[in-house]
């Protein structure tokens, strides 16, 4: 299975505090024992939301919204894309990431071929 | 410039019947973002059931496993783009919205390493 | 709610992760895998003891192998005593030397896989034992697996491992002569778990197309160790794109749908871009292509052809003549003759096939007839075709592709 994991953002990544070149040394070596493992396909850190955009959609019309947003619980600073056998296995990865920033790290499976069996 | 897109959609405001034909235009919009190089990675999310939430505070680790009730928005899927500017991502998620006919996509613009 | 970090899940999550380190570094001193895996197993039931009530530790891994290497001293200990109580104590016994750092690392991961695929074990050995050690699997899991029983499953592994250490096989790397054919034998296992996952035809299981992820995934553990070796950068880009016609492989009523029949649209595009890059990795490689090589370039065209008649077929028909010369058999000289009908015209094609028509392995195969029908209906050769249809429907092994072709016969005698 596919797992999207979505570390969350905290005030310090949205007053846009970079991490420090050991704080990504250390990223750097545990992302790498994510590749030596064959269960990393994707994954980076992300600037604050003072430069993200927001589109919505409702009634066919098209709004964007330009960040910062305020709601910082729900939003991202970074994320993976793992493979796993299990959530339980991505837990047990992710429990060791080094980075002190990761404060709260959301996990979600994503479809899989055989989900989409019974949509035609 | 990499971009992910999160998108989230609220499920009591379906409008009308889903299209027959989503899966098939989504299928080809993907594969025309694919081709091009401009999409590198998307995939949809499972329902709010099968996500978890891993908090560390000192070094402990406490796991809560969902449904999360704070918001009624559910999210539905990710895309990972690669492109040239924000105003192109911003062109592509809304070919995709498009299709949807509803919800939000948030995109996040990713950190040069 | 909060999930208590201490059940069996989790722990077996744990185990699936740190086993195959734990029982690399374990088998380099104590030099046997099958003492490796048992000690690390003994490892794996202290914590199942233990961490329900202490907490998962905050690195597992280590916590294990001190564990593992503790029972080690303790057996080797027993094993010594005895030894010298029975009067055989020699100084030429071996003694595993505990003192080393044990780190689990790449070195040794790598030597535990060429050990399970080595070529004295059979094939289905060497398959449970790829699966167990470095997939972490369970008994069960194997079992369900290849549908087989668990009984034969560990069977198979309790063989194996005396195997292993009756040959007295060294828990080494082999050396640059013996490298290409023992790499052979560990990407042939790893492509055989991937097709028993891949020719699963019903969803039934969940575990059998969790198999192609498995195969795909130890391709790429094999594939950080050994980044030079582009055969298997090939096989991982092979299994990626072929992977990727998963959802597109079955139609609605459960019946095989042929490559070029199949809805593109249901392809999965960030697995074929995983595959190329793969595959590009296996380009940039000093040497010759392989043959996992050249069957993920085929795949490769096949998936970046929006539809079928966007298809490179000259690039495809190039393909397979390398591939014929390789990897020769009666299956790829078919495949380069449907290649070579499409890229060159039905009259060629169709000379290629009139050479398979003594093969023997191919003369219940129901795909040579069906192809030399096709190629005979596009020379407007129509009775002929529609004799090659009906002997195609003859072998055909189910209703629905039986059908099809009877089909095909009737519209060629209108």
């Amino acid at each position: 299975m596919r797992y999207l994991v979505m570390v969350k953002a905290t005030k310090a990544s949205e007053a846009g505090e970079m991490p420090t070149a050991q704080e990504l040394s250390t990223m750097g070596a545990f992302n790498q024992t994510l590749i030596r493992d064959g269960v990393f396909l994707d994954g980076g850190g992300l600037l604050p939301t003072s430069k993200s955009s927001r589109i919505s959609y409702s009634n066919g019309k098209p709004v964007v919204m330009d960040g910062p947003f305020t709601e910082t619980k729900e939003l991202v600073a970074g994320f993976w894309i793992l493979q796993g056998r299990s959530k339980e296995e991505i837990i047990e990865r992710l429990s060791q990431c080094p980075f002190s920033r990761c404060e709260e790290i959301e996990i979600r499976q994503l479809f899989e071929e055989a989900d989409f069996a019974g949509i035609q | 410039m990499k971009f992910i897109s999160v998108y989230t959609y609220d499920p009591s405001a379906q409008s009308g019947p889903p299209d027959p034909k989503m899966p098939e235009k989504m299928g080809a919009l993907i594969a025309e973002l694919t081709a091009s190089g401009q999409m590198l990675d998307t995939g949809g999310i499972a329902p709010t059931g099968v996500s978890v939430r891993v908090q560390k505070n000192s070094g402990k680790t406490t796991v809560t496993d969902g449904p999360f009730t704070e918001s009624k928005e559910v999210v539905g899927g990710f895309a990972l783009f690669n492109v040239q500017s924000k105003d192109e991502v911003i062109a592509l998620t809304q070919r995709f919205l498009d299709l949807t006919g509803a919800g939000t996509c948030q995109l996040h613009e990713l950190a040069e390493m | 709610m909060s999930t208590a970090r201490t059940s069996g899940d989790v722990i077996e999550a744990v185990w699936g992760i740190e086993s195959p380190r734990l029982i690399a570094g374990l088998a380099r001193v104590v030099r046997d895998v099958g003492v490796a895996e048992e000690l690390a197993q003994d490892a794996f039931v202290s914590a199942l003891e233990q961490w329900p009530g202490e907490g998962i530790p905050n690195k597992p891994g280590a916590w294990l192998m001190s564990v593992a290497k503790r029972r080690a001293i303790d057996r080797f200990r027993r094993e010594e005593t005895a030894e010298r109580k029975l009067g055989e104590f020699t100084s030429t016994a071996f003694e595993p030397d505990f003192s080393e750092r044990i780190d689990g690392i790449d070195d040794d991961l790598l030597r535990l896989m060429f050990v399970a695929c080595h070529p004295v074990l059979s094939l289905e050995a060497r398959l449970a034992l790829t699966l167990r050690l470095l997939g972490g699997l369970s008994t069960s899991e194997i079992a369900r697996a290849f549908l087989i029983s668990e009984p034969t499953v560990a069977q198979r592994i309790v063989r194996a491992k005396r195997t292993l250490s009756e040959a007295r096989v060294p828990f080494e790397v082999p050396d640059a002569a013996a490298r290409a054919e023992r790499l052979a034998s560990v990407l042939e296992v790893l492509y055989l778990i991937f097709n028993e996952g891949y020719s699963a035809t019903s969803g039934n299981d969940v575990l059998r197309p969790e198999l192609c992820q498995e195969a795909t995934r130890l391709g790429r553990v094999v594939a950080e160790m050994l980044p030079h070796e582009c055969e298997v950068h090939g096989l991982v880009a092979l299994m990626e794109i072929q992977a990727s016609r998963t959802r597109a492989r079955i139609g609605p009523a459960g019946e095989h749908v042929l490559l070029l029949d199949q809805d593109r649209s249901r392809w999965d595009q960030p697995r074929i871009r995983r595959g190329l890059a793969a595959l590009q990795r296996a380009e940039e490689c000093e040497g010759p292509l392989g043959k996992y090589t050249l069957q993920a370039a085929i795949a490769a065209c096949h998936a970046r052809a929006r539809v079928a008649d966007d298809t490179d077929w000259e690039r495809i028909a190039a393909l397979y003549d390398a591939l014929a010369q390789l990897a020769p058999s009666p299956v790829v000289e078919l495949n380069r003759a449907v290649a070579i009908g499409l890229a060159f015209g039905p009259a060629a094609g169709l000379e290629l096939v009139d050479g398979l028509l003594n093969e023997p392995s191919l003369k219940r195969y129901h795909l040579l007839p069906s192809v030399r029908g096709d190629l005979l209906e596009k020379l407007q050769r129509f009775s002929e075709a529609s004799a090659e249809f009906e002997r195609a429907a003859e072998l055909a092994g189910n209703a629905r592709d039986r059908d099809l072709l009877k089909l095909r016969a009737a519209r060629c005698r209108f």
